[in-house]
């Protein structure tokens, strides 16, 4: 796999917001819940280097446990959107033709459905929390995914070696197994990171709106929104949060590009 | 003066040499066959005197077409030679046609460009341009995308764009090899006619040792970038020098022995 | 004389996609009412042009799609069978593109092991991929490689080794040359015509080119719109076409200078 510069880059970038959360584990400027009501919304300085919240709590502390519970929800959802996307789109397109304008339908309305609708009904049942927010974002990128799937499943399934695997004796098992499944990689691969990116985004919001990771655990989202009121007074304390969400977002979506230049452009090099 | 002299010219992809320093002429009026498997460079020479080369090579050498110098030209400059002067004939009918324009604007579009024809105009030229080149109810052809025609059908439009401006020079590439035998038959006696009555120069690119012969009067024979040989239709049959042509017609001739057979039956 | 395959009154239509909102869906006839007898031995060309229904007789024979009416019969027995492994171990297939017939992410030797495993076929299988490597002119050397590693030639190659693989007694070529260099395709053909030979195959050519037909089937079938138009030994359909569209077909062949 060739590396290029912008795979460079977006690995760069998410490396540092892995070694943000890492860093949470080990070792954090202060305690992050820590308050002192003393120091509500000081500027940085060298105690704070990026200052205080309305509470006291040191931002950078927050910061970086925030990396903690962001890239785990990003995380988690992706891989339940990319099991539950894949499982769908391949099945759908080896299903056979009466079974598929049902499910083509069904992805298509999942498709429409914003991940805060499956939050709110989530959190209206079970309670806002880190679990809905993953199982809440994870369902709504599905669909994504599996149209994507679907679409790379059909363009194999048409090629004249699976014609050929299927006059070899092959069933549908192997046909997926061997000769879908390796060939619709690369665009899994690419999928996976930009799916990331939007995950990271949908966090964020969901955790704005209260619907995600509950206070106190830190939240980049909630650090976001708890800034909002106060930005007449402090706006830098909105620039930290946003600032990182940015970054992790930039970084996967930069990831998910480099990774579809370098495996495909690779693919048909070598063809002669 | 040959209308096109192309000396030492080279084409490299990195430090690859596609196209191995080859010269030729051809003369106003006249027929040149480029004859080669895939890979041996002939599509390349054919794109670099049209100018239309990808970014990623580099060309040396020198290709003088009408006494100027092509490879000193910019793009804009070369762009006015290209559907004016020189026209070009691709090999895929559907992918050499813009999918989502009619026909008809697609033929006027050269005159537009190079004479500054309006669209209507071009468009009542477009109509005698498709009775030209053979095709049955020209209204209703010019109004047609191009997959509503068929294969022999779009590559006559084709031919009708590169003939439009009355180019000097025209250059087909594998034009009929994606035609259903029949089809290619009838195609190739239009370019045929085409070429003779409008006396232009025809540069005739195919893998295919028969269809060159037929459509022109000298070959180069080009392997692995390079010419290996250069002879009129008549002298390379009856005296091929390198083993490469002597396998080609080797195999034409094996081929064409079947149907002298078959043919002694029929008309 | 074993008939090995069979159809009668095999036909496929198609339903083509609705154009408007009101409109019914117009069907393309694709194969009309073939009766075909294939025996033992048999070196069948089947020709046409585009849309002359070739590739979906193929595809029949093959079992790779479903007739519309008729029916296609494998020894006797009406396709499909209860046990297709049966069928699909004697009649194999090689197609038209090298580059699209191969899995470009499985190397060679899983390429042609494929339909041994698939099959169940006895047999060490490593002993018979290296045999049939061999057997097309290809060093057992070529196993780790893969796809876009080898030639035109070189790949189709591979694709007449996995067909051969099982032991087939049938093969079905499709434009087995047609995407290949000019050079190339006699070798290929070569090597067709040699396998077909020693091995006792029946063979199956289905081709637009007259020259490849000719080459190498006694018999030949000629097709249009879905139809057989002429059919009969190759050398006197060539040489006393009866139908206007075989006589077109013929004189159309671009001749070299002289003949």
């Amino acid at each position: 796999m060739k590396l290029n510069r912008t795979l460079l880059m977006g690995l760069a970038l998410v490396g540092f917001t892995l070694v943000l959360a890492v860093l949470s584990f080990v070792w954090t400027p202060y305690d992050p819940l820590a308050m002192d009501p003393e120091l509500s919304i000081t500027k940085p300085s060298p105690e704070h280097l990026l200052g205080t919240d309305v509470f006291g709590r040191d931002v950078l502390s927050n910061i970086i446990v925030g990396a903690r519970s962001t890239l785990t929800v990003a995380f988690f959802a992706v891989l339940i959107s990319m099991t539950l996307g894949v499982l769908v789109g391949v099945g759908t397109a080896i299903s056979p033709k009466w079974a598929q304008t049902p499910a083509i339908f069904g992805i298509d309305i999942v498709l429409a459905l914003p991940s805060v609708l499956f939050a709110i009904v989530l959190a209206a049942v079970y309670g806002p929390s880190t679990l809905t927010a993953i199982i809440a974002i994870g369902v709504a990128l599905s669909a994504a995914v599996g149209q994507v799937t679907r679409r790379e499943t059909n363009a194999v399934l048409q090629a004249d070696y699976v014609m050929a695997a299927t006059s070899s004796g092959a069933g549908k098992g192997r046909i997926v197994r061997r000769h879908v499944l390796p060939n619709i990689r690369a665009s899994l691969f690419v999928q996976a990171s930009g799916a990331i990116a939007v995950a990271i985004l949908a966090e964020s919001t969901l955790s704005y709106l209260g619907l995600g990771t509950l206070p106190p655990t830190p939240s980049w989202g909630r650090m976001l929104a708890e800034s909002q009121q106060y930005l007449i007074v402090d706006p830098i304390l909105a620039l930290w949060p946003g600032l990182v969400i940015v970054i992790a977002v930039l970084g996967f979506n930069l990831t998910g590009d480099g990774l579809r230049e370098s495996l495909d452009p690779t693919l048909r090099r070598s063809e002669s | 003066m040959s209308l096109l002299e192309v000396r030492d010219l080279v084409v490299m992809f990195g430090d690859k040499r596609v196209v191995d320093g080859i010269s030729f002429d051809l003369e106003a009026g006249s027929r040149l066959g480029i004859i080669g498997e895939s890979g041996s460079g002939k599509t390349l020479t054919t794109l670099a005197i049209m100018g239309l080369l990808p970014d990623t090579a580099t060309v040396s050498g020198s290709i003088r077409f009408e006494g100027q110098e092509l490879l000193e030209r910019t793009d804009a400059q070369l762009s006015s030679l290209r559907g004016n002067r020189m026209g070009m004939v691709f090999q895929e009918p559907l992918t050499s046609l813009n999918p989502l324009m009619r026909v008809g604007k697609q033929i006027a579009m050269p005159l537009k460009i190079h004479r500054g024809m309006p669209i209507k105009e071009g468009l009542a030229v477009a109509l005698q341009l498709c009775e030209t080149v053979g095709l049955p109810d020209p209204e209703r052809i010019i109004r047609s995308y191009p997959h509503q025609l068929s294969g022999g059908q779009r590559q006559r439009i084709g031919l009708a764009i590169a003939l439009a401006c009355d180019p000097v020079l025209l250059i087909a590439d594998e034009p009929t090899t994606a035609l259903d035998v029949t089809v290619q038959k009838e195609v190739l006696k239009l370019m045929n006619d085409l070429v003779a009555s409008r006396g232009s120069s025809l540069i005739f690119v195919s893998h295919d040792l028969p269809v060159i012969a037929t459509m022109t009067e000298s070959v180069l024979v080009m392997n692995t970038g390079a010419i290996v040989e250069h002879a009129k239709v008549g002298e390379l049959f009856a005296n091929p020098r390198h083993d490469y042509s002597k396998k080609l017609i080797a195999t034409a001739q094996h081929a064409d022995a079947l149907f002298t057979t078959f043919r002694a039956g029929t008309s | 004389m074993t008939t090995i395959l069979e159809t009668a009154g095999l036909s496929r239509t198609f339903r083509l996609p609705r154009t408007g909102l009101g409109s019914s869906r117009a069907e393309r006839h694709a194969l009309v009412d073939m009766n075909l007898t294939i025996n033992a031995g048999d070196r069948l060309g089947v020709v046409g042009e585009s849309g002359s229904g070739k590739t979906t007789l193929m595809k029949l024979l093959l079992a790779l799609d479903t007739p519309t009416a008729g029916s296609v019969a494998f020894r006797g027995e009406r396709l499909p069978l209860a046990d297709m492994a049966r069928f699909r171990r004697a009649v194999q297939v090689v197609f038209q593109d090298p580059r699209s017939s191969l899995n470009p992410r499985m190397s060679i030797a899983d390429i042609v092991r494929e339909p041994l495993e698939c099959l169940g076929i006895d047999g060490n299988h490593d002993e018979r991929i290296d045999d049939v490597l061999e057997a097309v002119g290809l060093g057992a050397a070529m196993r780790t490689r893969y796809p876009h590693e080898l030639s035109g030639g070189q790949r189709q190659r591979v694709a007449i080794a996995r067909a051969l693989a099982p032991r087939p007694e049938v093969l079905i070529a499709d434009e087995p040359v047609s995407a290949l260099d000019v050079l190339v395709r006699d070798e290929i053909l070569d090597l067709l015509q040699g396998l077909t030979t020693s091995l006792g195959l029946t063979l199956i050519m289905v081709s637009h080119d007259l020259s490849v037909i000719a080459r190498l089937c006694d018999t030949v079938i000629v097709m249009q719109d879905g139809v057989a138009v002429e059919r009969g030994r190759t050398a006197d359909v060539f040489s006393r076409p009866s139908h206007p569209f075989t006589m077109n077909l013929i004189a159309a062949v671009p001749r070299l200078p002289g003949s």
